[in-house]
């Protein structure tokens, strides 16, 4: 009954999106048939292409035909590339996949053995520099890292090349590698937050009781924050690493444009200058649709971590 | 479990790592070149594309009955000569024999009338996509005949006109051909490959062309999002050719490239929309024109590079580019006070700006005029608006304060010059005067050239003195062209030519 009330919420979301989506576009100065005809067509021509684009109708009709479309699983046509939009994203989604992945990787792998090391020797001089660390990182916003990435590990070190993207179906190793430097990019600054957020968690956790009774039983404190820290740390992590999955979908966007990956955050972007109306509505579901799952699936998650405490 | 997962993770992370290491060696240049540019194309089919960045990459793979030369000459192509009558008012092709499409198909007179009447929107059944070019609305037949076992295709024109064959540059495609925009077939000394939106554009050199094959078998054109982001690839040593640096990037890049140094076939100007207040007073335009400094534009720009121009017909269009228009106004902020001062004006006055966010050329252009006429006491403000909005709001709906824009045209006089005809809708600044409207006429008209010459540069100084705008210059193109490369070549179009680009003899 909850489960169906939760679904629900979340449906109606989907849909409100959605729409208001499909309300900004038809605001939006610019017009598809005109950017697509160019500076020389004569208003009949626009006129003639806007009727075949069907933009001729208003905005509850083309909203109804394109939620239609949508259940009958057809995702509408890309103007620009005149092809169905599910091509599109079986070239792209995949691409942007694989980043997000590999930037989840490297927070994970990165993150929980720093967070641990800070936890382990709190005030020592290491933990001050590396808080200090931490915050550089996050302040630094994404598509900056992404430049002096590019240029300093690209250029500079000659470990990738900037913009040589290849795409997962033109090799997947060749993809992964290239993808490491624009995941790094994404990842850096989610790692700094992470890190702190464990550390925090652990030294909440630390003060506890238990702790002290371990302690007396001669356990050492690895073993103390591996064994018996982290689980309940963990706990608490989940809400936040679902907050990081969300931030690495919107920062794949800007990233992606950094380093040239063929990926549907490239494709958002110019679409949007395009006035690729169905490529736009289609991502916008999508991105809205991780985001909102995603969050309903955590927040189930911690309700049911409250219900067995 | 979850330690391997880690673990795995990590391993795979490393991997792909080291790997990259590996992954830039693999261009040697056997016989391929690869090309930066920094718009994605908006159609395959030449007769849908629009943008110039399209064109450019499209011209090796099809041609006209007549296509462009270096000089601006038009030299023929699919056909092998042409003959225009003494009245202007029939231009015969010759076809050349044996012209293979890229399906090993041969060209047809049909072939030459479907693709001539799919751009003149002559068709029965019309594809609104379809950009139909208006000039070749003209046409009021085309036909075909054989002699001495040649084909002729002879237009047909309802009235006489002899620049008509700037726009027979139109692309030759094989009738009824529905893929064209898939897998676009035409004749040129390149045929199509592949297309992967966002990332590239391949070819491959056409074995059985019948002019000076190319020298390179593959060529590919590769998408990059911005400019910037084509500077990282050619720093790394990934394009071998790129058609648009600004100043400081040439600067960085001459370890591994040779700049080549041409010009835009552009009429940069700040566009003055000659309806609205203040523009609407000659004085306040001609002070306009008196308080923007070309030299340090070209100076900040182009590092001196470029063209000035003081009228509406670009600097590499030498045939009819009047030179004289440039030095109409010069520099002179005192003189340009002196004119605010009688058309009311003593304190100067605001306005708006609208330039396309995605120029960067142009958003830069504007930044320098902004402080250039803050020293006469004028302020503009730049509102940065999306091509998009730029197409609809100021090109077609005129409803703009001013626009800095360059503005670009098929190899006719009359083509660059059509935006001042008055009351069209092309004419986008609102500029009203019959006597260029008189004078664009006649030398529309007039068969002998000598004549259209003079009537064309009458036209270019009418607007200058009339400063229906601030015509400012064509900008530099600036090339980077790999050390090793030879042959690059400037059109007075929008082209690149891939099939003269050679390695260099040592």
């Amino acid at each position: 009954m909850k489960a169906a009330r939760k679904i629900l919420s979340m449906a109606a979301a989907v849909v409100v999106l959605s729409f208001v989506t499909f309300l900004a576009f038809a605001i939006l100065p610019g017009d598809a048939a005109q950017a697509r005809l160019g500076t020389d067509a004569t208003p009949e021509q626009v006129e003639a292409l806007r009727e075949e684009m069907g933009l001729n109708d208003n905005v509850l009709v083309r909203y109804g035909r394109w939620v239609k479309g949508v259940l009958h699983g057809d995702l509408g046509t890309s103007i620009r590339f005149r092809c169905p939009v599910s091509d599109l994203f079986k070239q792209m989604l995949p691409n942007t996949l694989l980043l997000a992945g590999v930037a989840f990787a490297i927070i994970l792998v990165l993150s929980f053995p720093l967070g641990m090391l800070y936890a382990r020797y709190p005030g020592s001089v290491g933990d001050r520099f590396g808080v200090f660390v931490n915050q550089t990182f996050m302040a630094i916003p994404g598509f900056f890292l992404g430049i002096v990435v590019s240029v300093v590990l690209g250029i500079g070190l000659k470990l990738f090349i900037p913009g040589a993207f290849v795409s997962y179906d033109e090799g997947l190793g060749a993809c992964l590698a290239y993808l490491f430097f624009p995941a790094l990019s994404i990842a850096l600054p989610k790692v700094a937050m992470t890190v702190r957020f464990l550390r925090s968690a652990l030294l909440t956790e630390k003060q506890k009781d238990y702790v002290r009774t371990a302690r007396s039983k001669g356990i050492g404190e690895w073993e103390i924050i591996g064994k018996h820290l982290m689980p309940n740390a963990l706990a608490a992590s989940v809400t936040f690493l679902g907050v990081i999955v969300s931030e690495i979908v919107a920062g794949s966007i800007v990233i992606e444009q950094v380093f040239g990956v063929n990926g549907l955050g490239r494709l958002l972007v110019s679409s949007v200058a395009n006035r690729d109306y169905d490529v736009v509505q289609a991502l916008v579901l999508y991105i809205g649709i991780v985001v909102i799952v995603l969050n309903g699936v955590i927040e189930s998650l911690v309700q049911k971590g409250g219900e067995t405490e | 479990m979850k330690k391997l997962i880690l673990m795995a993770l990590l391993v795979t992370v490393s991997a792909a790592a080291l790997s990259g290491c590996k992954g830039g060696t693999k261009k040697g240049g056997n016989g391929s070149v690869t090309v930066g540019i920094t718009q994605d194309l908006d159609s395959l089919d030449p007769h849908k594309a629009v943008a110039a960045g399209t064109k450019e990459v499209l011209y090796n793979i099809f041609e006209g009955l007549v296509k462009p030369d270096e000089n601006g000459n038009l030299v023929p192509a699919v056909a092998e000569n042409y003959l225009i009558s003494e009245d202007g008012t029939a231009y015969t092709f010759k076809l050349r024999k044996g012209v293979k499409f890229h399906n090993g198909k041969t060209v047809t007179a049909e072939d030459v009338i479907y693709s001539l009447k799919r751009c003149a929107g002559m068709l029965e059944t019309s594809d609104p996509e379809v950009r139909v070019v208006a000039a070749l609305s003209i046409i009021s037949d085309i036909t075909a005949e054989q002699k001495d076992g040649a084909d002729y295709v002879t237009i047909h024109l309802k009235e006489a006109n002899t620049e008509l064959i700037g726009y027979l540059t139109c692309s030759i495609i094989p009738k009824d051909y529905t893929d064209q925009k898939t897998k676009p077939v035409g004749t040129g000394p390149f045929r199509f490959v592949s297309y992967t939106p966002m990332k590239s554009f391949v070819m491959e050199k056409n074995k059985d062309y019948y002019g000076t094959k190319a020298h390179f078998d593959k060529v590919t054109f590769s998408i990059s999002e911005s400019t910037d982001a084509a500077f990282l690839k050619l720093q790394a040593g990934e394009i071998d050719v790129f058609p648009y640096l600004t100043v400081d990037q040439a600067e960085q890049l001459k370890d591994q490239y040779n700049i080549e140094v041409g010009e835009m076939s552009l009429v940069q100007g700040l566009f003055l929309n000659n309806k609205v207040k203040p523009f609407d007073d000659i004085k306040v335009r001609q002070a306009m024109n008196y308080a923007i400094d070309k030299d340090e534009i070209l100076q900040m720009l182009n590092g001196g590079k470029g063209a000035k121009i003081g009228s509406g017909v670009y600097a590499s269009f030498k045939s009819y580019f009047n030179e004289n228009c440039t030095n109409t106004y010069n520099y002179d902020p005192e003189k340009a006070k002196q004119l605010l001062k009688e058309a009311g004006y003593e304190n100067g006055f605001t306005f708006t700006c609208s330039v396309p966010s995605n120029y960067s050329y142009h958003v830069q252009t504007a930044e320098i005029l902004v402080s250039q006429l803050k020293k006469v006491g004028i302020t503009m403000n730049i509102q940065l608006i999306e091509w998009a909005s730029w197409i609809s709001d100021v090109y077609q709906g005129h409803q703009f304060e001013s626009t800095i824009i360059g503005l670009d045209s098929q190899l006719a006089p009359s083509d660059i010059l059509k935006y001042y005809i008055g009351g069209t809708a092309k004419n986008f600044i609102n500029y009203e005067s019959s006597k260029f409207d008189s004078l664009y006429k006649e030398a529309m008209a007039t068969t002998d050239e000598a004549k259209k010459k003079e009537l064309y540069a009458q036209a270019q100084q009418c607007l200058a003195d009339d400063a229906a705008s601030v015509f400012l210059q064509s900008p530099s193109l600036m090339v980077a062209v790999k050390k090793g490369l030879a042959g690059y070549k400037f059109y007075p179009v929008y082209v690149q030519d891939m099939a003269a680009l050679k390695k260099a003899e040592r």
